[in-house]
Formats: C-alpha cells, structure tokens, sequence
C-alpha cells in the first residue's frame, strides 16, 4: 500500500510537474545552442527582458516599503476594523488578472476617469511603461505585507516595548528589534513578489499595448513569438523564466529551513528572557 | 484608536495613514472607478452584455472547468499531501518543495509548455493522440491547465492538518476491526473535510481567474472554447470598455462570492482543529 502510493506520488509529480520543465529547456535547445543563443539575442526580447527587470525594480520595492509599513501598523497594535483591513489588504488576490489590468484602463485609458485630463497634459500611462507597473503593483500588492503580519504578530511587542523603555528611539527599536527579528520572513516575501511580478502576465497584457521592443514584457514576448510560430524563440524567452522559478523555489526552501532552525533556536532561547 | 497594551510603540498615525492611502491608490480608487463606472450603465445595458449568449458560454466554460480542475487536485492533492507527511523516503524534501513549482512559474510558460507536451508530435501527446485522448487546443487541455496552476492549493492546506492529526485514532479504529480504507473513510476523511473543502475552493477560486496559461492550450472561439477573462480581452479588444466592465464586474461578483466562502470554510476548519 505504502508502496503504490508513494509510487504513484513520485509518478504524478515526476509527469505533471518535472516533465513540462524539462520540456522548457528540450524545445528551447530544438535546434541547437547557437539557435537558442541566437533567439535570445534578438534585440527584442533582449528589450523585453530589460523591460521585466525594470518593471521588477520599480514594483518590489514599493511593495516592500508598503508591506513593512502596514505590517507594524496591523501587527502591533490594536484598532476597530483589523480584520476589513487584512481582507482588503489580501483583495487584489482574490481578483482575475485580466480585471487586474481592465482597472486601470478605466482608470487611465483614453476613454477612462482620467483619460481627457491625462491626454490633454500629453501624459500617456496606458500602453505605456507606467500602466505596466500600475497593474503589476496591484497583482503583486499582498506578497510583502501578508508573509510579514502574522509573523510580527505572533511576536508580539514586548522586545520592542523593552528597547523602547531601556531609552531606544522608535526608528532604533524597528532598526535593531523588529527589522533582524522578521528578516527571514521578509526576504521570502519580496522573493515570491519578484517572481510574480517578473512573469505577471494577464494584467500586464491589458495595459500593454504589445509593442515589440518598447512595452513587452517577457512573458508577453513568449506569446508573440508563439503566435508568429517561433517555437524556439518562444521558448528560449520562456526558458528565462523557467531558470526564474527554479533559482525562486531554491531560495524559498533554503529560506524557509532557515526559518524553521529560527524558530527551534527562538524557543530555546525564550526561557532566559525577561 | 490605539488601545490597551500595545499603545506604548510609537509611529502608529505615521504607518496606519501611509497603509491607508497606499492602499487606497494602488487598490480601492481603481476598483472603486469600475464599479461606479459600471453603476452609470442601465439595467438592460448590463444585462444585455453581462448576460450575453456568449458571456454565458464563457462563465459555463470557466466554472466548469475550474470545478473539474479543482476536484482533480482534491484527489491527487490528498494523495499527495498524505504520501508527504506520512511515509518517509528518499527524496521526499525535493518532492515537497516541487509541489510549490506551479506557484513559482509564470503561467505563460506553463501554457506554452503543456500545449506543446500534449499536442501531436510532443513528448506525451505520442502516445495520448493514438489513443485518442486530445489534450491540446480542447477542453480537456484547459482542465489540464487550470489543473496545473492550482495544484499547491489543496496539499498545503491539508499538509498542516495531517500533521497535527492523532495517528490514535486510526490505531483505535484499526483495533476495533476496521480495514485500512473503511479506517481512511471514517476516520481520517471527516477530519479533513474542512481543510479539504478550503483547499478545494481556493484552488477553485485561483482557477476561474487564470488567463495565461489558458490562452496557449485553448482554441480560444468565442461560445465555444473561450474563458470568462478572454471576452473581458475581446471587449477591451474592440475599445468596448463598458462591455467589459460588464462581465468584469460579474467576475468581482464571483471571486467575492468564493472569497467569502472560503473565510466560513477557514473558520468551520480551525474550530475542528482546536
């Protein structure tokens, strides 16, 4: 019995979830090393890798910022309409990517809330990088601040309360209590936001407008290299971002081991404390 | 508002109003402008759009094959949930920490590649072909496909559960003359059937709103192989931003519907746990 199952685990992980990896790099390697070399130096998907990165560059530190912030908020201290709060805070998870992105548009889009004030300052954000950053902080919003608030409040306040009374300013106590405390649990969230943000792509394809070598995304490269039926290049792009889910599975176990010797260490020091 | 024991650390006015207008620019002001954007349309408008033959096709599409996808990772979701935490063998770290790889891979890669694996000449799809079994550019391939990207759901909320469950009890029933699977269905199976149904409906709820990974795998014809985001697409497509507010707000409807759900389902599950 234990047998089969166990078999039939490894068998169903192995072909559903090994075998479309190794697909990845198979068709991407098709015709060759110089062939896969060469689809990825096309000078358009070079633009849309700098593009990922740059979206990426602009969306996980705002996040980050955002995720720290709210954490102390929600976490250490108590106030009427916690829960709405957390609820809200998680909501742009709960919502398709495609909406995600339609949102904006309503927003920003030439026939949108402020489409005539935009156009009229010859400021363009739809089809444009910004509109590609706005929907990506949306889908990406959550990561930072959902890994750091049950953390910081199952730690409570009573080391920061303890900083504070030895004469610890409040930017001190957060710098040299808070901060090294959730450190762990922090760089796991802004892996998972980087790793989203990186291969967003319903909402990114709302606001986009598909230019070649201007507002596409890698993820969106993948697609109209797909659609033009250049397998290789489809999935040289797509073996970028394969590489992306492996280095971010790698660092989220390594992470989340870290976090549990953390953890056992935590509860072997807590004894000796005040 | 601070009150009680945590009121003596500093900042709160500082991060709470940060965290609330963050919020409320990145998040509640764009979906806020959709809603009321969509309130200024007439009833028969609305429905007329929202409720088209072809919006219909599109929600029974979705709904369906986000339940079946949803059911399929309930079985083998269990199965690999229990394979995880309850047998020890080589190799079970690398298996665990491979369950979270549909969460790490952008969905446009998991489309292009499934799409590619089951097709004609792909690596499964010689040998599913002959055998008259279609997976690519049908139905079947979208359940497929959602199947994939909600995968992690069901193990890891069932993966606490197992864990913190008393191999007692099926001891106890095993004395008492149960078998091994009369044992599994009435001992272990209603314990977990809160945190079952948890993992179920959020797999479910992350299903109806995938976009990418649909889109390579599916014939993507209007009434006939098209998902609820892709009219949303076509709408937006042809510049008709109030048709696709239309459906887009029937998606809200529905992702808050599920999002509600799965609150009651998370209470019902923590009360069985305690």
């Amino acid at each position: 019995m234990r047998r089969v199952l166990i078999g039939l685990a490894v068998a169903f992980v192995g072909v559903f979830l090994l075998v479309p990896l190794a697909n990845v790099f198979a068709q991407a390697m098709a015709k060759g090393w110089p062939a896969y070399q060469k689809s990825l130096g096309h000078p358009d998907t070079l633009a849309s890798v700098r593009l990922t990165l740059l979206v990426s560059a602009c969306c996980v530190p705002l996040n980050l910022v955002f995720g720290v912030i709210a954490a102390w908020a929600v976490a250490k201290f108590q106030f009427r309409g916690k829960a709405l709060l957390i609820t809200l805070i998680d909501l742009p998870f709960s919502v398709s990517p495609v909406v995600s992105g339609l949102i904006y548009v309503v927003m920003f889009g030439a026939q949108g809330v402020l489409g005539p004030w935009l156009d009229a300052r010859d400021i363009q954000i739809i089809f444009a990088m910004p509109g590609i950053v706005l929907a990506t902080l949306f889908v990406t919003f959550p990561f930072v601040a959902r890994e750091l608030i049950p953390l910081m409040e199952a730690q409570g306040s009573d080391a920061e309360q303890a900083a504070l009374t030895l004469g610890a300013s409040g930017w001190q106590t957060f710098r040299h209590v808070t901060l090294p405390s959730v450190k762990w649990g922090l760089l796991y969230g802004v892996i998972l936001c980087n790793a989203r943000a990186m291969g967003e792509f319903g909402a990114v394809s709302v606001v986009s407008g598909h230019i070649s070598g201007v507002t596409e995304t890698l993820p969106l490269r993948i697609e109209k290299l797909h659609q033009e039926y250049q397998a290789v290049g489809a999935f040289s792009a797509a073996s970028l971002l394969a590489i992306l889910a492996l280095v971010t599975l790698g660092l989220k176990t390594w992470l989340e081991r870290r976090q549990a010797i953390e953890h056992a260490r935590g509860q072997n020091d807590s004894p000796s404390l005040p | 508002m601070a009150t009680s024991r945590a009121s003596a650390l500093p900042g709160f006015g500082l991060t709470m109003g940060y965290t609330l207008a963050y919020l409320g620019l990145v998040v509640l002001l764009p979906l806020g402008a959709l809603l009321i954007r969509v309130t200024s349309m007439t009833w028969a408008d609305f429905g007329k759009v929202a409720f088209s033959d072809r919006a219909l096709a599109a929600y029974r599409l979705t709904f369906g094959a986000s339940f079946l996808a949803a059911s399929l990772n309930a079985v083998l979701g269990t199965l690999l949930a229990w394979v995880l935490t309850r047998y020890r063998f080589p190799g079970r770290k690398f298996l665990d920490a491979l369950v979270d790889f549909p969460f790490a891979l952008p969905t446009a890669v998991a489309g292009l590649t499934l799409a590619n694996l089951f097709s004609q000449n792909g690596w499964l799809g010689r040998f599913l072909v002959p055998l008259d079994i279609r997976l690519a550019y049908t139905t079947g391939g979208i359940v497929m496909a959602l199947t994939f990207v909600s995968l992690p759901f069901v193990v890891r909320t069932l993966q606490p559960v197992l864990e913190d469950f008393e191999v007692e009890l099926e001891e106890a029933a095993a004395t008492l003359g149960a078998g091994r699977w009369r044992t599994f269905r009435s001992v272990v199976l209603p314990a977990l059937l809160p945190a079952l149904l948890t993992g179920f409906a959020l797999a479910f709820a992350r299903a109806v709103g995938e976009y990418g990974s649909v889109i390579f795998i599916s014939t993507n014809k209007p009434y006939v192989s098209e998902i609820t985001p892709q009219v949303i697409m076509g709408w937006l497509d042809q510049f008709e931003y109030a048709s696709a507010m239309a459906v887009a707000v029937v998606m809200l409807a529905a992702s808050f519907a599920i999002l509600v759900t799965i609150n009651l389902l998370e209470r019902w599950a923590s009360r069985f746990q305690r």
